[in-house]
């Protein structure tokens, strides 16, 4: 049997998420396709080609798969799923808007945020915000799948040479309409791609003051991120939020300033390989997770820092 | 125009769990339950939208045990016109709370279902995308702002990269992220009228639904502990361990 890979792309460029769910595939075992749906999606097609292990690349270039609306991809997704073992996809805001549509059409549990592959069954997955880990296996026939990036080594980008299939078929449900996006846009590194991130709380006090961070993070090509208090205070978007419910990293260097650490905010970044903290609370949770902790006042200790850098 | 809103009893969400010594899944005993958070956002739009003479009724619904009353309750208080329990003592997936919810969209005839994105106990993000599927409607996952104008709702999403609008035909299915409002505290008087509203207790066999699963948790374990590390005296310091010891810079 093969493995289908649901392409995370936005019709130009192939998203590096989709190499982290091509590893998880790997370890599954078996012939692995990708799926590119999109409009003008011929460079990421081409993309996905070149990435390693990839069997085939599968296209689906319409105007309907333009926006990645979900109530025109699940079908196709579905149809072409249930000839494949298992349906895989990156657990980003795209894959999580559109799977579960997949999997209920197929009539089939979802499997999400799998960090670990047991066996082509058997996966492990975080719940309760990451305070517990749970092997769950599935006896679907077709197995639907999120993937944490966090979770696998991404697969080389270059060095494949899978064949590319167009799709003919067609579904605009004629339900939904895109009506527009504001994308962030950033001369840093992304979040989830990041090797370095430096992240504000509350204790930022305000937006402007992340401008801080902004000089820290130049310095060492980080990306910048924040807790749900500062994001819920209006202090910064929420596409720069960490935590539970917003984006799960785990880079090499995490430098936390002004965050207390509370348990939703450390779901999101725990598995990094370095936690720093940065807090004039010596009591504040994010200590008990930090491999080095200072205690002081960040409105010092940051320009203190960038200087030292 | 009918609004019906699903909800979920889980732990509260500032309870640290702990994983049962059997590894069967987590101790639930005695530790305080209550809506889930992106649940409660979910019934708050849906009063504002009443309040708005948007919509006519709320319905909330809970799939769970006979206890889950008591967070039927909370959103009648917060404002709900009437509730229904499906009650099921089993802890159910995704897929088999969609096509219970799915049996009462047929029942009911909502123009709008508002779900919460995700409930912080299984950390799932599956039954409003699972509901839409199943009754052929639009989908606005992880909303920040919710507009009903035309016999279309025009929805603000959260993605990764920023916000996404989309106009969907009604009726359609949208899911709570945190920033789509900051739900009220329910008033004791409005309590105690709560007491008084309908609640109908349904099983899923009286649906005529399956509640059969693909899925089975095998164990449930604690994960790797991080112990603390040490304390740094200075910023010098932090950068020459950061440099040497870690060799993150």
């Amino acid at each position: 049997m093969a493995i289908l890979v649901i392409a995370e792309h936005d019709n130009a460029v192939l998203a590096a998420a989709t190499l982290n769910t091509v590893a998880a595939a790997q370890q599954i075992g078996g012939d692995i396709h990708v799926l590119v749906a999109g409009q003008g999606c011929g460079a990421v097609a081409e993309a996905a080609a070149k990435v390693a292990g990839v069997a085939k690349v599968l296209v689906a270039d319409h105007a309907a798969y333009a926006h990645q609306l979900p109530e025109n991809l699940a079908p196709l997704m579905a149809e072409l799923g249930k000839t494949y073992s298992h349906v895989l996809a990156a657990a980003t805001t795209n894959g999580k808007n559109v799977l579960p549509r997949v999997a209920a059409l197929l009539d089939v549990d979802q499997i999400s945020e799998i960090v670990k592959v047991l066996a082509p069954d058997t996966f492990q997955r975080p719940i309760y915000a990451g305070n517990a880990i749970a092997t769950v296996q599935s006896t679907a026939a077709v197995k639907v799948l999120t993937v944490r990036g966090t979770g696998f080594d991404a697969v080389a980008g270059e060095g494949g040479s899978a064949s590319i299939e167009p799709i003919a078929s067609v579904t605009d449900a004629g339900i939904s309409r895109f009506v527009g996006e504001e994308i962030a846009k950033s001369e840093r590194p992304e979040l989830t791609a990041a090797k370095i991130i430096v992240s504000g709380g509350r204790g930022m006090q305000n937006g402007d003051n992340f401008q801080l961070l902004y000089s820290v993070a130049d310095k060492l090509g980080a990306a910048v991120g924040a807790s749900r208090a500062a994001v819920d205070a209006g202090f910064v978007p929420n596409d720069m939020q960490v935590g539970q419910t917003g984006k799960i990293v785990a880079p090499q260097l995490y430098i936390a300033v002004g965050i207390s650490g509370a348990i939703q905010h450390l779901a999101g970044m725990k598995d990094s390989k370095v936690i720093v903290a940065i807090n004039k609370d010596e009591e504040a949770p994010i200590f008990q997770v930090a491999d080095y902790g200072l205690v002081g006042d960040l409105f010092e200790a940051v320009p203190e820092l960038e200087r030292a850098l | 125009m009918k609004i019906l809103v699903p909800v979920k009893r889980v732990v509260d969400y500032n309870v640290k769990v702990r994983v049962k010594a059997d590894n069967s899944g987590v101790d639930l005993a005695n530790v305080k339950m209550a809506l889930n958070p992106f649940c409660e956002i979910a019934v708050e739009e849906a009063v504002r939208l009443k309040e708005k003479g948007i919509a006519s009724e709320i319905v909330v619904v809970s799939v769970g045990p006979a206890a889950a009353q008591e967070q039927l309750r909370t959103a009648l208080a917060l404002g709900a016109d009437r509730a229904v329990l499906i009650e099921s003592a089993d802890e159910l997936g995704s897929l088999a709370v969609a096509k219970l919810l799915k049996a009462l969209v047929d029942k009911e005839q909502p123009q709008l279902v508002i779900l919460g994105k995700q409930a912080i106990d299984s950390d799932n993000n599956q039954t409003g995308q699972m509901l839409a599927a199943l009754s052929g409607f639009a989908q606005g996952t992880f909303a920040s702002r919710l507009e009903i104008a035309d016999e279309r709702a025009t929805v603000t999403r959260e993605i990764d990269g920023g916000l996404q609008t989309v106009s969907l035909a009604l009726p359609a299915i949208v899911t709570t992220d945190l920033r789509l409002n900051e739900p009220r505290y329910a008033s004791l008087p409005n309590i105690m009228k709560a007491k008084k509203k309908p609640l109908e207790t349904v099983t899923p066999d009286a649906l005529g639904v399956s509640t059969a699963s693909t899925v089975k948790i095998l164990k449930v374990e604690a994960p790797a502990a991080r112990s603390a590390g040490i304390k740094v005296g200075s910023v010098a310091e932090l950068v020459e361990k950061l440099k040497n010891e870690a060799k993150v810079i």
